[in-house]
């Protein structure tokens, strides 16, 4: 079970960090259930090594000693001397999530890790849902910080953070096309723009793609954030610019990732799921939706000069209502080097 | 067919003879596979009085390839000695019973020696003595790992086949000199003797060891002392076979240390005797732990968390492992369990498991029973759930009976936290 468990650990999986725990932990905790599963499996059968003594050999008269070789019980390999089999994994993580966040963390293991590569080169989005709770201000955006302000907030109502919320919508979708190097004047990339295929493919600062109010029962609200090339804290002093801009204060109490690129909560894995068995399923799970979606993202070969068609949906559900939009397809593609090649044909 | 007297290398000449344990000058050269003279080892000494320098270097020749193999230069005894301190004597005895060796010796001079030149390694051997070189590669003098030695120290062996977990022990670089040293038939068997009289089981041996193996340089008679002491503060036979199977370093401590650290737990938990007894019986490791994290955690409850003296005492005796539990764990538990869930202090006495248990857990099933409107805590009210229940059952049965609810709802729940 030990080697053979070892060599179907590698891919990519998702697990679901619990609030509290650093990401570092989470990652640690993996490794250490995963070594156990390895290293559980029956004992070695005992070996033998083969040495050269002394023994009699011919009749008895002669008394001659030579040397014979004779296989001998050797204990140099037994995992009471040597230890366990496999003292480390190499488990890499994916987009990180601060100590009070939640929600999907990608891991990769052994050769996963350069798919994990792969995964940030694609700038695939994510969603999140964020819990805000009106009326008060503290220094860290979070509502565990130092107070800073507290404020009323009657005058709110559904239809302004509706408005606020497609304002900011807006602005971001300008910041968009602007970090996407497209050139709007020619026909390909106005399509592409109406369906909202446009994405940048290198660094931007967080851009939200998309953004909406589920719930709002003051003084709380929920609302739902897809972006891309975000932090968890970005996503907090979101919230509190919302409450600036609807003349109170508001600040975060929960921020939760519901999908990343391709992996949603129905893949994320449990903590008492964190064993070797369950990950190798979940990896098994995902390896061909990963393969899949990595080539449409970016191309069959890494670097290849491709324009893929506009044809392929690329997430085209939007921000639903419901919570965890876990019925979606093919998410997070596009034409990848759409804005090089763009470039490259209009310099 | 016989080496001349010239060929005999000039390195015998340190090799002292009366005492195998040292011969510090085989160190400076490389043990070169030597020969062995197998007519001689049949031991009739019919040699002429002209051979018996020949002999004895053949002797040395023999015994040195023997050593080859066991080892080699320890110039060094760095990180780990080298293993003749176990050989020797098994070596000796082999040697010894097989020839007369002491014949040669008294009767040869080191200086003699002085005048032969070494033998060339060039120099054309037959074919029979080609056969009986002995050519084992040579054992490290200095290494970090166990296993180098183990096929060559039967004290090892033993050790592994009765379960002791050597790559625990090699980590400690103490340790596995010591172990090294020692010798099984000498002191090894006495004390593992002794532990089985103690009422060790075989199978127990080999964890007790991986932990305390210190306790093979413990005087027997000290250890038999302390089981003494022990049995004369009414611990039956049985309990202190259990105690020392989960505090393994209990036989290491001197009798007085014992005994302050029974007279310690008596005054500061103001328990009776029989009640201390019984604590020091469910958690050994009491006595064998530091005690400054016992007294702090004694104010935390004190002064910190606000329970009264009796309280305390009635929580300890129920779940011992209060004592040493960490601090900060046991303040955010506290805090979760007495401001959150809102749970009076004569609650939380009545189920001190809840100190025992992972915050995460307290805190997920909380919200999973708020969430459902099942948190009720008060056992006045209707539909009281005990905080035991809470924390100690697993998660199906929880899910089940509790909650009233299935598993995957409670995952479906945890995944929106």
């Amino acid at each position: 079970m030990g080697s053979r468990g070892l060599a179907r650990l590698h891919g990519l999986f998702a697990v679901y960090k619990p609030p509290g725990l650093k990401w570092k932990h989470v990652r640690d905790t993996v490794e250490l259930q995963l070594l156990k599963g390895v290293n559980a499996g029956k004992a070695p059968a005992p070996e033998q090594r083969v040495r050269f003594l002394l023994g009699p050999v011919g009749d008895g008269e002669e008394k001659a000693l030579t040397l014979t070789a004779t296989s001998v019980p050797t204990l140099t390999n037994h995992p009471l001397v040597c230890g366990p089999a496999c003292t480390s994994l190499k488990i890499g993580v994916g987009h990180r999530l601060d100590a009070q966040a939640s929600g999907v963390l990608v891991l990769g293991v052994g050769h996963g890790r350069r798919l994990l590569t792969s995964m940030y080169n694609a700038h695939l989005t994510k969603d999140y849902t964020v819990r805000g709770l009106l009326g008060k201000a503290t220094d860290d955006f979070c509502d565990e910080g130092r107070l800073v302000e507290k404020s009323t907030y009657d005058h709110v109502t559904r239809e302004k953070l509706d408005r606020i919320l497609a304002l900011i919508q807006g602005s971001h979708q300008k910041a968009l096309v602007m970090y996407s190097n497209l050139d709007l004047q020619t026909q390909e990339a106005y399509d592409m723009a109406v369906r909202g295929l446009i994405r940048p493919m290198n660094k931007s600062p967080m851009l939200v793609t998309a953004i909406q109010c589920i719930h709002f029962a003051p003084p709380e609200f929920l609302i739902q954030v897809q972006c891309m090339h975000e932090t968890q804290k970005q996503l907090r002093r979101l919230v509190h610019e919302i409450g600036l801009e609807l003349k109170t204060t508001a600040v975060c109490s929960q921020v939760r990732r519901t999908r990343d690129g391709f992996f949603t909560l129905d893949d994320a894995l449990l903590r008492t799921h964190w064993d070797l068995q369950s990950i190798e399923d979940a990896i098994q799970a995902a390896a061909p939706r990963v393969a899949a979606e990595l080539e449409r993202s970016l191309g069959p070969g890494l670097g290849t000069q491709q324009l893929q068609g506009p044809g392929r949906p690329w997430d085209s559900r939007g921000p639903s209502s419901a919570l965890g939009l876990e019925s979606c397809a093919g998410h997070g593609q596009t034409p990848r080097l759409a804005g090089q090649w763009m470039d490259k044909n209009c310099s | 067919m016989a080496l001349s007297a010239q060929q005999i290398p000039r390195w015998f000449n340190s090799v002292k003879l009366s005492s195998f344990i040292t011969a510090t000058q085989l160190r400076k050269h490389f043990p070169r596979p030597g020969k062995t003279l197998l007519h001689g080892f049949s031991a009739q000494p019919q040699m002429s009085s002209g051979n018996y320098f020949l002999q004895w270097g053949f002797k040395t020749y023999r015994t040195s390839s023997l050593w080859n193999s066991s080892q080699s230069t320890n110039s060094s005894r760095q990180e780990i000695g080298s293993a003749q301190g176990t050989l020797l004597p098994s070596m000796n005895e082999q040697i010894q019973k097989t020839e007369n060796i002491p014949s040669f010796d008294s009767e040869l001079s080191l200086e003699a020696l002085d005048d032969l030149p070494p033998v060339s390694p060039l120099q054309p051997v037959s074919e029979e003595e080609a056969v009986q070189i002995i050519a084992d590669p040579a054992l490290p003098p200095d290494t970090y790992t166990l296993r180098d030695y183990v096929d060559h120290s039967e004290t090892l062996q033993k050790l592994v086949l009765l379960g002791v977990d050597l790559s625990k022990i090699e980590k400690h670089p103490d340790a596995a000199n010591l172990l090294l040293r020692l010798d099984f038939e000498k002191d090894i068997k006495q004390i593992l003797m002794f532990l089985k009289d103690l009422g060790i089981e075989d199978n127990q041996l080999g964890t007790y060891l991986t932990k305390n193996y210190a306790i093979f340089s413990e005087d027997l008679e000290n250890l038999k002392t302390r089981v003494a002491y022990l049995q004369s503060k009414n611990f039956s036979k049985a309990h202190i076979a259990q105690m020392v199977r989960n505090a393994p370093f209990l036989l290491s401590f001197s009798v007085e240390r014992l005994d302050n650290r029974l007279g310690f737990f008596q005054k500061e938990l103001e328990l009776s005797v029989k009640k201390t007894r019984d604590l020091v019986i469910r958690l050994p490791r009491l006595l064998t732990g530091s005690l400054e994290p016992v007294k702090e955690n004694m104010k935390v409850y004190r002064l910190e968390l606000g329970f009264k003296r009796n309280e305390i005492q009635h929580m300890i005796t129920k779940v011992p492992k209060m004592l040493t539990a960490n601090k900060r764990k046991l303040t955010e538990t506290f805090d979760y369990v007495h401001n959150v869930m809102s749970i009076p202090h004569h609650l939380i006495v009545r189920f001190p498991q809840v100190f025992n248990t992972r915050l995460f857990k307290v805190k997920e099933r909380h919200l999973f029973l708020t969430y459902l409107g099942r948190a009720q805590y008060d056992p006045v009210k209707p539909n009281y759930i005990s905080l035991d229940k809470l924390v100690s059952v697993p998660d199906e049965i929880f899910c089940e009976e509790i909650a009233k609810a299935s598993v995957q709802d409670f995952e479906k729940f945890l995944k929106t936290l």
